[in-house]
């Protein structure tokens, strides 16, 4: 399943949108347990009255008046659109048709109608449309899931002359329209002429809440998934009915979880000392920020001394598996933060580690291959989600390009006066700095993630690790490795060795020097290049970038041992961890200063870097 | 001629020299003597910025005495420059004393912003000019001296060293940066108001400020040839050409180094301290690894190993700057960063091996410089 | 160290390196001296005025001021079209200071002393304009600085055309509080004097408030900082105990790219963890992929997306003027259009350009926001402003979810700080004075002692 947010990254961490529902909720769950309801089982037969649906038709009319539009205007839309909409048959077979039987209260008489609450969306006031919101989710009808979901993903607008609903797609100068409702065709229009409908963050929270109590039957396990979790500590009498009847069928195990979760959280509410011990032992030590909030509420008010310690030691269980997720994260980030050194690094360690050359236009081929991404990019628009692939390569070709034109251009000049490259590298950044300012914009450019690079990987609700970090941290390996054997296994990298070990008998020895020398820099530019594509997707891509990367490649290929690959990888590595251990204690800018006073004093210590070269091409 | 003795031989440094004192008699003289309306006169913003073209010019004179006679790049001297500037700047801003926005007797704006209550201990005695200028040259050189201390026992040489003086400058911007450090953080010390009583705005309060810089580089110059003329110098090329064998022979290098890198970290400090009130301002971008890797850069356009060629070279490349800032101030990198490959290129002795081939049309054998590019 | 160069050709030498170095010495001197006389003969026969743009073009922040200049090309192309101003031609003198803090000073004096500028329009960064600062009061010019800052200044010479913080901090956490129920902060900026203030504000408002100390955490992070995991962690770990949260973010520039990118990464989204943040614009936008951000919040003066008849013929103008449609228009163009319009009709009102004349005319003026309502100039030198929160769009723009009803005045001195709740600036007489305090009724620091 290809969705822009894998449900793992979503599940694990929506307590606060949850938070805000729940202090809508908690007012009808104190309602219920006011009328004498001992437990919230009981409550399954009892909620043909579903309070918000009933009092929203009630205020629909209010609330209008409180924004300052005048209300008869609003009302008279309100009846046009009404009439001029069809009353279309739901569809037998339809999967949302079931929930009419299963959430009760749903079907309860005076709901407002499905037409009227729509054509308030093209209304100005947040508070109209959230309420408008609000009657379609309890409209019952079965396609307000589908329109909630649409006006959650921005597809809704409406047309500025008439104010009706529809759906558009965008074309050309205009928008295709179709009837939101019927889906029935209504031509095209110019770009002014409809409007999206716009919403605001409560609404956001709301009709994920009203989604999740339509969807909770889905097909989709990973939809049902979501659905539950969205349901964590904000369920009501309702809502709390619909996770029982899905429970009963439910047979996905995650899902499973996620309801008796859901359900243990609602029952720490209740009236008795056993139902709450008994919901305490059903959320056990579960990581979801949730249950602890939970349990940090019935601890402050708990009465019973058992269900106090239960609740208690429960607590203790989860405060100890958090630190030991924090730990495991911590490393994690460390790693990561390791991966992008060491990528940014490697074709330094070849540039300057095994040529010698003091490459200061290292960042600006970063930056070539992240420019090289952004174009690769804007040629296939429709397959961002391929574009990484083409523009691997493609980064390598330019950068290692740019690269060997250096090489050829200057440094070949330079050789055995190492000190000027560094001049004459710095002039080339500038210039390369300026070329990108003039040509492309001195403004950031976009680069897009890939569906498959956004998000995390949820190894539990207290624990996920971003998926772009996650393949940057492979790829940093694999661009290792491959640079590794190209050099030990291949016959470039044996005359790259030759050459850079003694030039003169290698050349005797019938290398053509000159030619590798123009390989190695384009080879070393080229990784260069391919490391922008994987920073283009963590950080801004602009004509600067490269300069926040210059210093810290250095300080990785000289702490590693300057001509060592190993040293590059293993100093990368341990500078990332190093920073990310220290950083909680020390904040990040006192951590980075830590890093680079350690570098200093290593140094000290081991005047040529982690895996100094040995022998008399050390000395060179 | 006693002073001068360093510089027989030295005919780039006596011309030098020479058109410093020409242009210290002149450039007074057209600001102060020469009436507003005529064509001569010389603003005052021509020679503040000129004074500041030569406090860069002292700064590059002390990276050549380490690069280009020592062998050591340094990639931080700008750390140096920056602690001098400062000293100064510490200095200044008690200077305004009641005069800031808040009105505080002692404390500085942004102190009193940040809501300190008192001083902070290193600021204390900075409303002296002779501690503040005492600490110009101590700061930079016991950073320096400890500094080198470490690098030259262990032995660190060649670009490790380089790298290293660069993290060291790289730190203390990331530290100066931190408003907690009670340097200013990013916003840095600016704002000056006087100067031993003088008012910094005044025309001849300039003239006096570009005065001190060219007898600072004046000095500072005779001073790094007197150093070279003499066996400390010797030794010092000897190490740079070959450090080992120096060594064999039974010369404590480490001592050696370590004397003229602290010398040369004060130098920078002095060039500093001058360059802040010129300005106006002093902030951490001064640390910035960028700027000296730039300053190497004028040393090397300027001719490495000469002294004077650095002078010439920081003169050059900042006049290029301010002229192509302004002039063309959407392609001035490209002519900057074509400059500095250019030079590389065909110029590999800079703009003094220009003069020097010149001078040497007669088929003269190159000179010992030319050799020995030892990392 | 032996230079020797033979006896013939020392002279050859020395005469060489004079020259050069006279030539370098005597470059500026003589060309200012050629502009002085043109700019004495301008004066007289008086063709064009002079505007000064005091933008970086390169180096870090070109990523953002480079746009500002190019409106201050537009803005001069369009006055010149209606006329100019006096009967003259407008010329725009756009210099490069960099980026870098002492050559803005250097700049500003080349643009005052050498090109005789009318006025400067210029600077982004706080250091920039306490680099410049001092500089435009020795030498009586006129400064419009357009980016909302941290106040705690008030210069005769600067007119702050962007917000201060009541003018955007204030507003944006009062809607988080009272619309959103946010009751737990956090404050994350990036180390220098805009954010520090701002939270220093903010924190002192929340505190009377109400919050407690537990529900407030600060942050600071260095410029251009990429590595955001543990940050974005550690404000989702502070977000999930059981309060609303929400950020309010002082991050400057470049670091927002890899800071939103984290947030959509680690699955905070606007609903559980709203950001607002005060120096994300369209601008910085433009450079991000938008569609994990749907729903983030930004507090500004003008949004590019508020349907105004000004408002659409300002973008077409700017469109049509920098040849690319997709580019976006931001709020620091905005401020620059303002203070651009105001100091055109002080101008007029004045007859001149002198700067003392402009100083005093200006106070008072007005001219319509791109949004809707009239900028005013105050006395203190800043404006009016309309405050727009907005939400961040798939497609980069923002939807104004909030506006206050009347424009808000600008501060100059916080009412949320201790040194400077009893100040005010006023630069009308009887007071003329940028730091007065109005307890003891002394104007403090520099202006005392003029």
């Amino acid at each position: 399943m290809r969705h822009p947010y894998p449900s793992g990254s979503h599940a694990s961490t929506c307590p606060a949108a949850a938070l805000v529902a729940a202090s809508i909720l908690v007012a009808l769950l104190l309602a219920c347990a006011a009328v004498g309801q001992t437990a919230w089982a009981q409550t399954t037969a009892d909620t043909s009255a579903r309070p918000g649906a009933a009092a929203a038709g009630a205020e629909t009319e209010a609330v209008p008046e409180s924004d300052g539009a005048p209300p008869s205007a609003v009302r008279a839309r309100l009846d046009g659109t009404a009439k001029a909409s069809a009353e279309p048959e739901p569809e037998p077979g339809d999967p949302a048709r079931r929930l009419d039987e299963q959430v009760p209260g749903v079907g309860a008489p005076e709901q407002p109608s499905l037409e009227a609450a729509l054509a308030a969306l093209s209304e100005r006031s947040f508070k109209v449309k959230e309420q408008a919101a609000t009657d379609i989710a309890a409209s019952g009808d079965p396609r307000a899931a589908d329109l909630l979901k649409a006006l959650l993903d921005g597809d809704l607008y409406y047309r500025k002359d008439d104010g009706r609903i529809v759906r558009a797609e965008r074309t050309g100068d205009g928008w295709t329209l179709t009837e939101a409702l019927t889906g029935e065709s209504l031509g095209t229009v110019g770009r002014r002429d409809a409007k999206k409908i716009t919403i605001n963050n409560p609404m956001r929270t709301k009709l994920r809440a009203d989604l999740a109590a339509l969807t909770l039957a889905s097909p989709d396990p990973a939809v049902r998934f979501s659905a539950a979790r969205e349901m964590l500590g904000t369920a009501n009498t309702a809502s709390l009915a619909a996770l029982e009847t899905q429970l009963a069928r439910e047979e996905n195990a995650r899902v499973r979880d996620a309801i008796e979760l859901a359900l243990a959280i609602a029952g720490l509410e209740s009236e008795t000392p056993a139902g709450r011990l008994a919901a305490v032992d059903a959320i056990g030590s579960s990581l979801y920020p949730e249950a602890r909030n939970a349990l940090n509420r019935l601890i402050t008010a708990e009465a019973d001394a058992v269900v106090l310690a239960a609740a208690q030691a429960a607590r203790a269980d989860i405060e100890r598996r958090l630190k030991n997720n924090a730990r495991l994260e911590t490393l994690f980030f460390g790693l990561s933060l390791g991966s992008v050194l060491v990528l940014a690094a490697i074709g330094l360690a070849i540039t300057f580690g095994v040529m010698g050359v003091i490459n200061m236009a290292h960042g600006e081929l970063i930056m070539l291959g992240a420019y090289t991404t952004y174009l690769v990019q804007l040629l296939m628009p429709n397959a961002i989600d391929y574009s990484l692939f083409v523009a691997i390569p493609a980064a390598f070709l330019v950068a290692g390009l740019f690269g060997v034109a250096i090489e050829r251009g200057v440094i070949r000049f330079l050789y055995g006066r190492p000190l000027e490259t560094l001049l004459a590298t710095f002039g080339i950044s500038l210039i390369l700095q300026q070329l990108v300012r003039t040509i492309i914009s001195a403004q950031n450019v976009v680069v897009e993630n890939p569906s498959w690079m956004s998000g995390s990987l949820a190894i539990n609700p207290a624990l996920s690790l971003t998926y772009n970090r996650v393949y940057i941290l492979v790829f940093a390996l694999l661009v290792f490795v491959a640079l590794l054997l190209t050099l030990r296994r291949t016959a470039l990298g044996l005359q790259v060795r030759a050459v850079s070990q003694n030039r003169a008998m290698a050349r005797a020895m019938g290398v053509r020097s000159a030619r590798v020398d123009a390989l190695t820099f384009g080879l070393g530019a080229g990784i260069a290049g391919v490391a922008g594509v994987a920073l283009s997707q963590l950080t801004n891509v602009g004509p600067n970038m490269g300069q926040a990367y210059i210093i810290d490649s250095f300080m990785v290929v000289v702490f590693g041992g300057v001509g060592n690959l190993w040293g590059t990888l293993v100093a990368g590595l341990t500078l990332g961890v190093a920073n990310k251990l220290m950083e909680p204690w020390t904040g990040a800018v006192l951590a980075k200063i830590l890093v680079l006073v350690f570098i200093i004093l290593f140094i000290q210590w081991r005047p040529r870097g982690l895996f100094p070269q040995r022998g008399r091409a050390a000395e060179g | 001629m006693g002073p001068l003795t360093p510089l027989r031989g030295d005919s780039g440094g006596q011309a030098m020299l020479g058109v410093l004192l020409l242009v210290a008699i002149v450039v007074p003289v057209l600001n102060l003597v020469v009436p507003e309306g005529s064509p001569w006169h010389m603003s005052t913003y021509t020679v503040t910025l000129l004074g500041k073209y030569l406090t860069y010019a002292l700064l590059a004179v002390a990276v050549d005495l380490v690069w280009g006679h020592l062998g050591i790049l340094s990639l931080g001297h700008g750390a140096f420059f920056a602690l001098g500037g400062y000293a100064m700047g510490m200095y200044l801003m008690r200077q305004i004393g009641d005069r800031g926005v808040y009105g505080d007797p002692v404390l500085p704006d942004f102190m009193v912003f940040l809501n300190w209550q008192e001083l902070p201990w290193f600021w204390q005695g900075f409303d002296m000019f002779w501690l503040a200028a005492l600490m110009v040259v101590l700061v930079p050189g016991v950073l320096a001296l400890v500094f080198g201390w470490l690098a030259f026992r262990s032995r660190v040489t060649g670009v490790y060293l380089s790298i290293i003086t660069q993290a060291l400058t790289y730190a203390l911007m990331l530290a100066f940066f931190r408003n907690e450090m009670g340097f200013g953080g990013n916003n840095g010390l600016t704002d000056f108001k006087d100067m031993l009583g003088f008012d910094l705005q005044a025309s001849s309060t300039r003239v006096a400020l570009f005065l001190a810089s060219a007898l600072a580089l004046a000095l500072g110059y005779l001073a790094c040839r007197w150093i070279l003329s003499s066996r400390l110098g010797r030794v010092a090329v000897a190490i740079r050409d070959a450090e080992a064998r120096t060594r064999f022979i039974g010369y404590r290098v480490d001592r050696v180094k370590l004397a003229i890198w602290t010398f040369s970290a004060m130098l920078a400090g002095i060039a500093g301290a001058l360059y802040v009130p010129q300005v106006g301002i002093i902030n951490p971008g001064e640390f910035s690894p960028l700027n000296s890797i730039e300053l190497v850069v004028w040393v090397a356009v300027g001719g490495r190993a000469t002294l004077y060629g650095a002078v010439i070279g920081a003169i050059v490349v900042n006049y290029g700057k301010t002229y192509l800032t302004g002039a063309f101030p959407e392609a001035w990198l490209f002519a900057l960063g074509g400059l500095f490959v250019l030079v590389t290129l065909f110029l590999p002795q800079g703009i003094a091996g220009l003069f020097q081939r010149l001078g040497r049309r007669k088929a003269a054998p190159p000179s010992p410089e030319q050799a020995g590019e030892a990392t | 160290m032996r230079m020797t160069a033979p006896d013939g050709s020392l002279l050859k030498t020395l005469a060489l390196l004079g020259a050069l170095s006279f030539g370098l010495g005597a470059g500026p001197l003589l060309a200012e001296g050629e502009g002085d006389e043109a700019a004495a003969s301008a004066a007289s026969e008086s063709e064009t005025i002079k505007v000064g743009v005091l933008h970086s073009l390169s180096g870090t922040m070109a990523i953002s001021e480079t746009t500002l200049k190019d409106t201050m090309l537009m803005l001069v192309d369009q006055q010149n079209e209606r006329g100019g101003l006096l009967g003259k031609q407008l010329e725009a003198v756009v210099v490069d200071p960099a980026s870098d803090w002492p050559l803005f000073a250097e700049k500003a004096r080349e643009l005052l002393e050498k090109d005789d500028v009318a006025a400067v329009f210029g600077c982004w960064t706080s250091v920039s304009r306490k680099s410049v600062l001092p500089v435009f009061e020795e030498l009586n010019g006129l400064l419009f600085y357009p980016v909302q800052y941290e106040g705690e200044e008030s210069s005769r010479n600067v007119f702050y055309t962007g917000a201060a913080p009541n003018q955007q901090a204030i507003p944006a956490v009062d809607y988080l509080k009272d619309e959103l129920g946010v009751q737990r902060w956090v404050l994350a900026g990036t180390d220098y004097v805009y954010p520090r203030t701002t939270n220093k504000i903010l924190e002192a408002y929340l505190k009377q408030n109400g919050v407690a100390d537990e529900d407030i955490m600060i942050d600071y992070t260095p410029f251009g900082h990429s590595d955001w995991q543990s940050i974005v962690a550690d404000i989702k770990k502070f977000g999930s105990e059981g309060k609303k949260t929400a950020v309010v973010s002082t991050i400057n520039g470049d670091a927002n790219v890899p800071f939103y990118k984290e947030l959509g990464n680690q699955g905070i989204s606007a609903e559980d963890i709203p950001v607002v943040a005060f120096s994300v614009g369209e601008e910085e936008l433009s450079g991000i992929d938008t569609k994990p951000l749907v729903g983030h919040l930004a507090a500004w003066n003008y949004f590019m997306s508020v349907d105004t008849p000004e408002n659409q013929a300002f973008i077409e103008r700017w469109h049509e003027f920098i040849e690319d449609q997709d580019r976006v228009t931001n709020d620091p163009m905005e401020a620059h259009k303002i203070g651009f319009d105001l100091w055109v009709k002080a101008v007029e009102k004045a007859g001149t350009t002198d700067p003392d004349q402009v100083i005093e005319t200006i106070v008072g003026l007005q001219t319509g926001n791109l949004t809707g309502g009239t900028a005013r100039m105050l006395p203190n030198h800043h404006i009016t402003k309309p405050v727009l929160i907005g939400e961040i769009q798939e497609d980069g723009q923002f939807a104004v979810v909030w506006e206050t009803e009347a424009a808000v005045p600008g501060d100059a001195w916080s009412d949320y700080l201790e040194g400077s709740r009893d100040l005010e600036g006023d630069w009308t007489d009887p007071v003329n004075c940028g730091n007065y305090n109005t307890e003891t009724q002394e104007c403090l620091g520099a202006g005392a002692a003029e």
